[in-house]
């Protein structure tokens, strides 16, 4: 069988039976959270037909511009979403950080991915330059939000260990080496761990739709394995860059600890 | 060695002038809240003066290099400091930080003996008492051999006895190495028997600086 099943609007409207169930739960448990699940799911809803709409546009027209301007606007909204996802005070000095790490590490690997890996061409083809710099993006947004929130924590928390450290003749590297380490780590081991279960767990979100539409299994898995390896390349550029850029903001030129900063 | 003038920082520290003599044992005294802790994180540059000079050794600290000032004026907090890993790592720390060659464990064991913290260097830190996690971070700072060492109420978790014992052997050790030591003290006692120079803090101020008759 070649190409894919098309769902017709009656067939789609009978997926939102799985809606209903969970509605008729929440209400019998009184549970009550029936107005956010709604909304959620009109959300989804909408934004994903306006996406379907925006994309066919979009590829049809394959212009640099529309792909260059598509990237902008996921690295604006991806970098405004880390904002507001680190729940902890973020000094101005951090955000210009997280913002610079962002960009340069998800773009080289962008660049590299679909110039080397993919080999493509046009550079700018919207239909493999959007999913996959949105993937790219999204997987390093989750990486620098985690890492960043760590790296803020572990200061904060363990100011007195890093003036201990400042004291004694300690370089501010080396006193927040350990906090910078383990900001780092916090921030891939869930792109690592998706690696572990990836396959036998579950199969990746790209991967099922490439087979569903009628690709290969195989080719599928090459796609799969590829874009995998640069999320962790992009996710490790973003934050290695973020976290070694990021412990300095919270020293001043006199490598004292800015306790205003925190 | 140390030289302070016309030094203010927030509203804790006015000190108008101020010098610490070198290869001596100053002692500073006062109520809590008179600004002796905030004194020496001055001199450690763990913190800058809001206005005034402060010099070592004839440099002003402004234009010395932060990291490699504290290597030889270095600081004991008051609450020990003790980092993760055994009662070796955390002897050789202070080396580590300041980029120093690490000991030979008889050294540290000799060391050990002489401030009677009875430990195997595997010993897990994290199980010491207050007072062996303070003769620790001595130890620490004692393996580093600095010009200057600052100690922030070096007794506060010592009993009496212990803290003779600590004191006696930070005096000794600063006299035979020919080091300038400055402790921030709540005794008179240790004052009255080991400062030389004793300087007396209220509200940030220096009220009195008494010389040793000896």
């Amino acid at each position: 069988m070649n190409g894919i099943i098309e769902i017709g609007v009656a067939q789609l409207l009978a997926a939102y039976v799985f809606l209903v169930i969970l509605l008729a739960i929440t209400r019998r448990q009184g549970i009550g959270r029936e107005k956010e699940i709604l909304l959620s799911s009109l959300r989804m809803t909408i934004q994903l037909i306006i996406m379907g709409y925006v994309l066919v546009y979009i590829f049809h027209v394959n212009h640099f511009l529309l792909s260059i301007g598509i990237l902008v606007f996921m690295e604006y909204f991806a970098i405004r979403n880390i904002y507001s996802r680190i729940k902890i005070k973020i000094n101005q000095r951090l955000r210009r950080v997280i913002t610079l790490s962002m960009l340069f590490g998800t773009t080289l690997t962008i660049i590299y991915f679909l110039l080397i890996v993919i080999g493509l061409k046009p550079w700018y083809e919207t239909r493999y330059f959007i999913p996959i710099a949105g993937m790219i993006i999204g997987n390093s947004m989750t990486g620098i939000s985690l890492g960043a929130e760590r790296l803020i924590d572990g200061i904060k928390s363990r100011k007195e260990m890093v003036e201990g450290a400042l004291m004694l003749g300690a370089t501010p590297e080396r006193a927040t080496k350990t906090i910078v380490n383990d900001a780092f780590t916090a921030a891939i081991i869930p792109t690592i761990n998706s690696m572990v279960g990836m396959g036998i767990v579950f199969l990746p979100g790209m991967m099922t739709g490439q087979i569903l539409s009628g690709v290969s299994p195989l080719t599928a898995i090459e796609y799969q394995i590829a874009i995998m390896l640069g999320i962790l390349g992009s996710v490790s550029l973003t934050v290695f860059a973020m976290v070694q850029l990021g412990y300095k903001t919270f020293f001043n030129e006199r490598s004292q600890l800015e306790h205003g900063e925190l | 060695m140390f030289l302070l003038s016309d030094v203010t920082f927030k509203n804790i520290i006015n000190i108008e002038k101020l010098r610490i003599p070198r290869n001596k044992i100053t002692c500073i005294v006062g109520e809590s809240g008179s600004g002796k802790t905030t004194l020496l994180k001055l001199l450690n540059h763990l913190i800058s003066c809001d206005s005034g000079e402060i010099w070592c050794q004839g440099k002003n600290l402004k234009e010395i290099d932060p990291v490699l000032l504290r290597r030889e004026v270095v600081m004991l907090s008051q609450a020990p400091l003790i980092f993760p890993g055994t009662l070796k790592d955390n002897l050789l720390i202070g080396l580590d930080f300041s980029e120093k060659k690490p000991v030979e464990d008889k050294e540290l064991f000799e060391l050990l003996k002489s401030v009677k913290l009875d430990k195997d260097l595997s010993a897990n830190v994290s199980e010491f008492s207050g007072g062996e996690k303070q003769r620790l971070a001595l130890c620490r700072i004692m393996l580093m051999e600095p010009e200057v060492f600052l100690l922030d109420e070096p007794s506060s978790a010592l009993d009496d006895e212990t803290e003779e014992l600590i004191i006696e052997k930070m005096v000794s050790f600063t006299k035979k190495k020919n080091k300038t030591l400055v402790i921030v003290t709540h005794s008179k006692r240790i004052a009255q028997t080991h400062g030389e120079l004793t300087v007396t803090m209220d509200k940030g101020k220096i009220i009195q600086v008494e010389e040793a008759v000896k």
